[in-house]
């Protein structure tokens, strides 16, 4: 294709792309240079017959005309990176100098905005990443070996958590594991204590927010592997049961390594999905249990009448660094991929 | 090719039965019990005495009179104007679909013969715009959109719906249409076409299957959306996600969280329908970009 056809068909996507996806990285990433206007404030003198007290008191008309003319504010340098609620240098530190050991280092980290998010972001990420691939895998297997007339019923069934919008059906798991709901009511009764809600216990929301990640995501790892189990070779899998290889030995020797390229895919589509997890803190309410990268930036963002666009735009940033080391090794493969191929 | 062997009911097919129906169950008892529990009142649906009144409707009963009730979804589409909302995602979601489509047929067809290094930087830049979490990128877009004024508008969000979706759709399309044997739009050029002519000619008429397996992602990711349309609509534009999400914190304080137990339902059944029709293309699609590498 030259180079000037090619150029106009890809114009519409490509400028779509720049204009909504690479600018605002570097709108965000100006925003959070600058930091929110201080109120304009004005200091008047009354004197009266007990003599002259000052009062001040903000100069709302002066502030808002500050904040219209410069709407993104003062000039504040990577100060809000190394502020205390981001990477909090100073606080970090000092916590390493007083802190016994690991533990205490760790929890002293927990009281930190951003290493609190980044510690849930990343638990959440590790846990229902390794957990989907080896239950989708197990599943796989599993609807592999049913008669051909349920596999179909099987897939079907199988979409529903996937396919249904994040927040709504973390708010449908989120209303049966309330207190009051037919899991949350169940378990109190299994052990006898009224007072075991999700709602009320940090490890317990962590736990479900967890659940209900895997219970999500598994449907895609599922149907990824089950789609790749049809093209492993039977005579293969025959050789390998003439050779006196079991079941459970065919499985580890033959259709593992045959599914390993949809892993690494499986993976890096996991990996990408869990490290932005957002919704599902949103519905089960659970800000105050768990918060996630994604969580901080919206309520940010979300800060009545006045977003802090420094303070969101500073974690947006350090988020995308987060999600840059994530995929790093797979860019770094698909190069190799690429060089190996066109030499 | 079934011998009496494999036909044998193992420990190994024991287990794995199990486990698949075990998954089943989970998989699907959320939503049967969400859209049983939809017609019944708040009493029923958060049983803590007994779970069983969830089933059979005691306090349905006592309160209505049937043991089914309508009353969670028309307060949601009548008292809090849900249908509102089921338009404005008609709208979107009908516009980011059509559009997206356009923009990524054009571009993964570019890209599919195109051979040269730039397309494959314009891939890898698409894998990693995919990466980037939403949110991320709403909140670049807040204070320019609020200082031209286009903040909440219906079209703000269709646009920047069509932006996040590009990366996904111009992947699907470029693997798709890799798999269109080049001789085609080639030979139809040797015949005196020009680009443009050989892709309207002879690349549109056997491209849709792959554009439908595109469309119904485009179609979900728009219709799932949170982060995007919950930031940049606007009170009256919102979609139903969002409102739903929204309306679940002021009804809870008024006590009619079955108003939103419906609304959830109502969100749902389109998605059901859905999986029921294209359950094949569906499939097809999600392992569309593994499989074929």
């Amino acid at each position: 294709m030259k180079h000037r056809t090619f150029f106009w068909f890809i114009l519409p996507t490509l400028s779509a792309m720049i204009l909504f996806i690479a600018l605002p990285i570097v709108s965000v990433f100006i925003q959070s240079l600058f930091v929110e206007h201080e109120q304009v404030l004005v200091v008047s003198e009354s004197c009266g017959p007990f003599g002259c007290n000052q009062t001040t008191s903000i100069d709302a008309e002066a502030t808002a005309a500050l904040r219209e003319e410069k709407p993104l504010g003062r000039f504040n340098g990577l100060s809000t990176y190394f502020d205390r609620s981001h990477l909090a240098s100073a606080e970090v530190a000092e916590i390493w100098r007083e802190s016994t050991g690991l533990a205490s280092f760790v929890n002293g980290l927990m009281d930190l905005k951003f290493y609190r998010a980044l510690i849930f972001t990343l638990t959440y990420t590790f846990t229902v990443t390794p957990a989907v691939l080896i239950l989708g895998l197990a599943i796989a297997v599993g609807v592999n070996n049913l008669p051909r007339a349920f596999r179909g019923v099987a897939i079907f069934i199988s979409l529903l958590p996937f396919l249904v919008a994040t927040v709504v059906g973390s708010m449908i798991l989120s209303w049966m594991l309330d207190g009051e709901g037919i899991i949350g009511a169940t378990l109190q009764n299994i052990f006898n204590d009224p007072s075991l809600t999700i709602k009320s216990s940090t490890p317990l929301m962590w736990i479900a927010l967890i659940v209900y990640g895997i219970w999500h995501t598994l449907p895609f790892s599922f149907i990824t592997f089950y789609a790749g189990l049809q093209t492993v070779s039977k005579d293969t899998l025959e050789a390998a049961q003439i050779d006196g290889a079991n079941k459970w030995q065919s499985m580890i020797h033959v259709v593992v390594p045959h599914l390993m390229p949809l892993v690494s895919f499986v993976t890096l589509m996991l990996l990408m999905d869990n490290f932005r997890v957002f919704e599902p803190i949103v519905s089960f309410n659970a800000e105050a249990h768990a918060q996630s990268l994604s969580i901080f930036i919206w309520s940010d963002l979300r800060e009545a009448g006045n977003p802090l666009y420094a303070s969101a735009g500073a974690t947006s940033i350090l988020t995308i660094i987060g999600v840059a080391i994530l995929l790093t090794p797979v860019l770094i493969r698909t190069w190799r991929d690429f060089n190996a191929k066109s030499h | 090719m079934a011998t009496q062997a494999q036909n044998r009911l193992t420990p190994f097919k024991i287990v794995s039965y199990a486990l698949v129906i075990t998954w089943l169950v989970i998989a699907a008892f959320p939503f049967l019990w969400t859209f049983w529990g939809s017609f019944k009142v708040q009493g029923d649906f958060f049983s803590k005495a007994d779970w069983t009144n969830a089933l059979y409707g005691v306090f349905t009963t006592r309160e209505t009179g049937g043991a089914f009730t309508g009353n969670g979804y028309y307060g949601a589409w009548v008292q809090e104007s849900f249908w509102r909302n089921v338009l404005n995602t008609m709208v979107i979601v009908f516009f980011t679909v059509i559009i997206s489509l356009t923009f990524g047929t054009l571009g993964g067809y570019a890209l599919a013969r195109s051979g040269f290094r730039y397309a494959f930087w314009i891939l890898m830049a698409a894998l990693i715009f995919r990466a980037m979490p939403h949110i991320t990128l709403v909140s670049g877009y807040m204070l320019p959109f609020f200082e031209w004024n286009i903040w909440g508008l219906k079209g703000t969000a269709i646009i920047v719906l069509v932006a996040i979706n590009q990366p996904f759709t111009l992947w699907m399309l470029h693997s798709f249409f890799k798999n269109i044997p080049k001789d085609m739009d080639e030979s139809a050029m040797v015949d005196g076409c020009t680009r443009f002519q050989a892709f309207r000619h002879v690349i549109v008429p056997v491209m849709w299957p792959g554009v439908i397996t595109t469309g119904l992602f485009s179609f979900l990711l728009a219709y799932n959306d949170y982060a995007v349309t919950s930031m940049l609509l606007s009170k009256p534009n919102e979609t139903m996600v969002p409102a739903v999400a929204s309306f679940l914190g002021s009804v809870q304080v008024q006590g009619n969280i079955m108003f939103a137990v419906a609304a959830v339902v109502s969100a749902t059944a389109p998605l059901f329908v859905l999986i029921l029709f294209f359950q094949r293309q569906i499939v097809s699609g999600l392992t569309a970009g593994a499989v074929k590498g």
